[in-house]
């Protein structure tokens, strides 16, 4: 039994490409392989050219990753934070300080910079979140569930900030339950379910190839039933 | 890399600086440990030799063996003779009964007629060599030896009294019996031979006496100081693996070291800057207690810690043991998955490795299979190290081996983690 199984697909660069799929489809395990967190038992990716087998410290480089959990130090400052996963990329000096205070404002952080992250929200935390695995500019973005369990204007602000940094050049690749948040933000879906593509398309194709299919939410369910997915 | 390991020891810093519980565990607990065992083993030490311990005596005897047993112990500085309670005289009953209810730590009953029959034995003895060699007068006619049984001086513990105390004690008054023995045995000869006709030297012929290693022509005695503070601050050194351990188990949990393990940064990085930084704790804490032990310990009635020439060579060993603690911290961290598994599973291992190293217990003292046991301890091999540079006043070329086993100590348990690690990253 394996969480994936015969997966295959091609990201183009400059795409916001969503994996949908319920509880347990392997999106995540799909996405921590593509990060290099998980081995895969067998078959191969690269990105942007580069092999994962072989250049996988020049991959780490040239992709930026944002987990599902708030992945920072909470008794650390967001400053102190973003200061030291920033270095972890190679960055430092001015350039960091002026990185660093530049996402937090763009973000609406900066007045909080300067205070310990275990005392921020939920919402403040995902975006804290999310500059730490952007502050090098990476080529590929990986979300795991950037905005599960944040209020509406965070989720707004953290959408509206992917979508600039995908204006800029970065790709992304993020994996979602809020299929209505997908079908606008996504330019392509890839729908996974039991670790096999079910389908892929951009989400207003899938729409309209899907009988009866209104938005993406009905596509989801034609696909994948309306059986419940508890595992233990 | 070196940027990133610079980066990787200021946020380690941070940490520690926001987690007042850690810094507490790390440098307050050390100090409180060391003063408090010092002035125990210290007074300890005293109640031996300054403060006396009460005494019961039970004399059945009330003969010259009884007089010279109490004069004996009274003027041994060790104990005060007590022979009433209440001002009632004290019956073995209520001797029994105070001592084993730990009112008194001892007491000795001397067994009637002891006195008495103690000199028949003894008479009886040198007649018969006396007669052996024909020096008796030949008119006198034998008389028929009556039959004297042996003698017990019976003494009571409190069953609470360490066994170290107990035999320190029954050796003290077998050796006082010994000596009466002796004493009425040469009476005894001087007598039969004739009062006048020879004069026994009744002194001691053997005495004892404790050459002091000197330097530079200053005897360096050993106190309850020089074996406590290299003893426990190795054992606080040690402790660090607690705090550590639950750092790296922390990152694990947090998710911040999935983070690192997708940013384009080696483990090796992350735990170099976790070896710089707990080594500086490490050497803080050294100093710390050293701090105290010279200069807190004489104000509050305790022997300064004497370091003159020995603070570098020192600091070596305490840097070493320190790799050694951050080695196993750092090996626990990684194969912990929770707290809940590394702080009482790092706690009771420094104790048992601190216990089999000879902090409590000198190794001389263990059953041998421990001692073997004992070598394979980093802590013995550190506190080895620490008492040869400061009790054995030894060079730097003779501490090598133990500082070369901690080191190696530190590579191979730091190595485990590396790769347990690897075995456990993806790609």
């Amino acid at each position: 039994m394996y969480s994936l199984n015969n997966v295959s697909l091609n990201i183009h660069e400059g795409q916001i490409f969503g994996l949908l799929g319920p509880n347990g489809a392997g999106k995540t395990t799909l996405i921590s392989m593509l990060c290099g967190l998980v081995k895969p038992t067998s078959g191969h990716f690269s990105i942007d050219g580069l092999d994962y087998q072989h250049q996988a410290s020049k991959i780490k480089k040239i992709i930026g990753v944002v987990p599902q959990e708030y992945a920072l130090y909470p008794t650390l400052t967001a400053r102190e934070n973003l200061h030291y996963f920033g270095s972890m990329y190679g960055l430092k000096g001015s350039d960091l300080k002026e990185k660093v205070i530049e996402a937090l404002d763009l973000l609406g952080l900066l007045k909080f910079a300067d205070k310990q992250v275990q005392t921020f929200s939920g919402g403040m935390k995902r975006r804290v979140n999310l500059i730490a695995g952007i502050l090098h500019n990476p080529k590929v973005l990986f979300l795991d569930e950037p905005t599960v369990g944040v209020d509406v204007h965070s989720k707004t602000a953290i959408i509206d900030y992917l979508k600039v940094l995908n204006q800029n050049g970065t790709t992304i690749i993020y994996t979602s339950h809020h299929l209505a948040e997908a079908e606008d933000f996504c330019t392509q879906i890839a729908i996974l379910d039991q670790g096999q593509i079910y389908a892929q398309d951009t989400p207003s194709a899938l729409i309209e190839t899907t009988k009866d299919a209104r938005n993406l939410e009905d596509v989801f369910i034609s696909l994948t039933g309306k059986a419940l997915r508890d595992d233990i | 890399m070196i940027y990133k390991i610079w980066m990787s020891v200021v946020k380690e810093f941070l940490l520690l600086k926001r987690d007042l519980g850690g810094l507490i565990i790390l440098f307050i607990m050390p100090l409180v440990l060391v003063i408090t065992v010092t002035l125990i083993q210290d007074s300890t030490f005293k109640a031996v030799t300054d403060s006396k311990i009460q005494i019961l005596i039970v004399d059945n005897d009330k003969g010259s063996v009884a007089k010279t047993v109490f004069e004996n112990l009274e003027k041994s500085n060790l104990f005060t003779v007590v022979t009433q309670i209440d001002n009632k005289p004290v019956t073995e009953e209520i001797a029994k009964e105070n001592v084993h209810k730990g009112k008194f730590q001892l007491a000795i009953v001397i067994p009637q007629n002891l006195s008495s029959d103690l000199q028949a034995k003894v008479d009886q003895n040198v007649e018969k060599i006396v007669s052996n060699l024909g020096l008796t007068d030949s008119t006198t006619t034998a008389e028929p030896q009556r039959i004297i049984k042996e003698k017990e001086v019976k003494l009571y513990f409190d069953p609470a009294v360490q066994m170290s105390f107990k035999n320190a004690v029954m050796s003290s008054i077998d050796k006082m019996i010994s000596q009466i023995e002796t004493k009425s045995i040469y009476s005894t000869f001087q007598k039969q031979l004739g009062e006048g006709t020879v004069d026994f030297e009744q002194k001691s012929f053997i005495t004892f006496k404790e050459i002091i290693p000197t330097i530079n022509n200053k005897e360096v005695r050993p106190n309850s100081t020089q074996h406590n503070v290299p003893a426990w601050t190795l054992f606080a050194i040690f402790f660090i693996v607690i705090p550590l351990s639950i750092n790296i188990v922390k990152e694990k949990t947090q998710g911040t070291f999935v983070r690192l393990r997708t940013n384009p940064v080696s483990n090796l990085v992350v735990i170099i800057g976790k070896t710089i930084t707990y080594s500086i704790i490490c050497m803080i804490q050294f100093y710390m207690m050293v701090a105290v032990a010279v200069f807190l310990f004489p104000s509050i009635g305790l022997p300064s810690l004497n370091i003159e020439g020995h603070l570098l060579m020192m600091s070596v060993v305490a840097l070493f043991s320190g790799f050694a603690a951050i080695g196993f911290g750092i090996l626990l961290g990684t194969v912990a998955s929770t707290q809940e598994q590394s702080a009482p599973f790092g706690a009771t291992s420094v104790i048992i490795l601190a216990a089999v190293g000879g902090v409590w217990v000198p190794v001389f003292a263990m059953p041998k299979i421990m001692q073997i046991i004992a070598k394979s301890s980093p802590m013995n091999w550190a506190l080895e190290a620490f008492y040869d540079v400061l009790l054995r006043s030894v060079s730097f070329l003779e501490i090598i081996p133990e500082i070369s086993l901690l080191l190696l100590f530190f590579i191979i348990t730091t190595s485990i983690a590396l790769f347990y690690d690897k075995k456990k990253r993806a790609v």
